[in-house]
């Protein structure tokens, strides 16, 4: 039977972990491969470091500390953040990640897509979307590191989900901005919509604060993985608790 | 022990050469002929598509050693559906290493979404040096949209959508369909008994 996926998200500035409310206000919250050894430890079922600065400053991660963490780690990792082009990709997969994720890059370049998939396979092409609940419209936005720097896209989410599919994205995080680090729980709403179309994997982005949105999001979004950050760092749910309940509440996790 | 991780042009090799290390072990990364076939372990790994790979396998001219290799040899997700006789990918079939009989096809998988990622439950259905310390029930990371069916070959299943072959194994060589770098403590045990096999 496969399990739904716990998955802490390690927002990564200048070689450090940092999480900030609503994409503001970034404090430094560990070192990485400290943090991410904590969550293997702990039970996590895969990591995804996000280079929250990378396509802000128009640069690409540094494959160093990818190297770093795939030395260390056992369990998969997704790496995200600047990567433009096929080589981009494929230093980062040489390195040693087990996935790449690109957000604005393919709002720029949706052909990206197409080029990543082509090279390395559907399975390892993550898809990142930050969208905004405008009432009952959901939007995409870009560059969403830097609040001076997040431009509208003029895109509708549900149609950039299905057009990343087709191109080739073989997993979809689906980042709903106005839940981001509030912790009031998943955007349900926007979640089951997405995965109305979406028929490649889901991972849910952005509210969880309590055990319940997690069992949440997976009775009711039927997502595949729940993504979280400062829950996790702040150590406002412990992982194994987390598996424990969500266990007991008849979701398939891995113990 | 000498252990060659095969260069088969994909990406993603490091992680593998990595899961060895922590097993005390120092892969060689080659796609040198004679280096590969001295071996005492060789390991196909792989990241990418079936037609990109043994597109690569065969310009480099690796196939006929590939094809003769006694000592044991496992091959890690995509290296593992390399070594079956035929691979389906993208609407495109091309000829595999042959050294399992069978096909690689995509998984049907009903309405599930795909591809398969995730950590699955393992079902051993065979005794095998290769699962020992592995028990029913142990979860094992997978990536993958294609698969082997449940033959006489198979050691172990997993289901998603429908049962498919997790590991396999002809005479001296084993194939995992999941990714045991990246399945922790279950992964690290199955690289460990691939270690210590004896033929």
């Amino acid at each position: 039977m496969l399990t739904r996926r716990i998955i802490p998200c390690l927002d990564v500035r200048d070689g450090r972990v940092v999480k900030g409310v609503q994409f503001r206000n970034h404090e430094d919250v560990g070192d990485i491969i400290d943090l991410a050894l904590r969550y293997r430890d702990e039970g996590a079922d895969e990591l995804v470091f996000y280079d929250i600065t990378a396509s802000v400053d128009d640069r690409t991660v540094s494959p160093e500390w990818v190297g770093k963490v795939s030395r260390a780690l056992d369990i998969p990792f997704c790496v995200a953040g600047g990567i433009k082009t096929v080589e981009a990709a494929g230093a980062r997969l040489a390195a040693g990640a087990d996935k790449i994720s690109v957000n604005s890059p393919a709002l720029m370049r949706p052909d990206l897509i197409n080029e990543l998939s082509g090279a390395y396979g559907v399975q390892c092409i993550v898809v990142g979307i930050d969208t905004f609940a405008d009432g009952e419209t959901y939007r995409v936005k870009s560059h969403t590191g830097d609040p001076d720097k997040t431009r509208e896209t003029g895109r509708l989410t549900l149609d950039w989900v299905q057009d990343a599919v087709k191109r080739g994205a073989g997993e979809i995080v689906l980042n709903c901005m106005n839940r981001d680090g509030v912790r009031k729980g998943y955007d349900l709403e926007q979640l089951k919509a997405v995965r109305a179309v979406c028929n490649v994997p889901l991972i849910a982005s952005g509210g969880a604060g309590a055990t319940e949105h997690f069992e949440d999001v997976f009775k009711e979004a039927n997502v595949d993985g729940a993504l979280a950050a400062s829950v996790f760092h702040k150590s406002v749910i412990a992982i194994p608790d987390l598996k424990a309940d969500l266990r007991r509440a008849g979701i398939e996790v891995r113990l | 022990m000498s252990l060659v991780i095969v260069d088969t042009g994909c990406a993603n090799l490091a992680s593998v050469q990595y899961a060895f290390e922590r097993l005390g072990v120092s892969p060689i990364i080659t796609e040198d002929a004679e280096v590969i076939h001295a071996a005492e372990r060789v390991v196909f790994p792989g990241v990418g598509s079936a037609p990109f790979a043994m597109r690569s396998i065969n310009a480099k001219g690796l196939k006929p050693v590939l094809q003769s290799l006694k000592q044991p040899v496992i091959g890690i997700c995509l290296g593992m559906q390399l070594l079956y006789e035929t691979l389906e990918e993208g609407g495109e079939t091309v000829d595999g290493l042959a050294l399992v009989p069978g096909a690689i096809r995509k998984l049907p998988t009903k309405d599930l979404p795909t591809p398969h990622i995730g950590w699955n439950t393992l079902k051993p259905i065979k005794k095998d040096p290769l699962l020992a310390g592995i028990s029913n029930g142990d979860y094992a990371y997978f990536v993958h949209s294609y698969a082997a069916d449940v033959t006489e070959t198979t050691l172990a299943e997993a289901e998603y959508g429908s049962p498919f072959t997790a590991i396999t194994r002809n005479n001296n060589v084993w194939g995992c369909q999941f990714h045991p770098e990246r399945s922790s403590k279950t992964g690290a045990q199955i690289l460990k008994n691939f270690l210590d096999v004896t033929l």
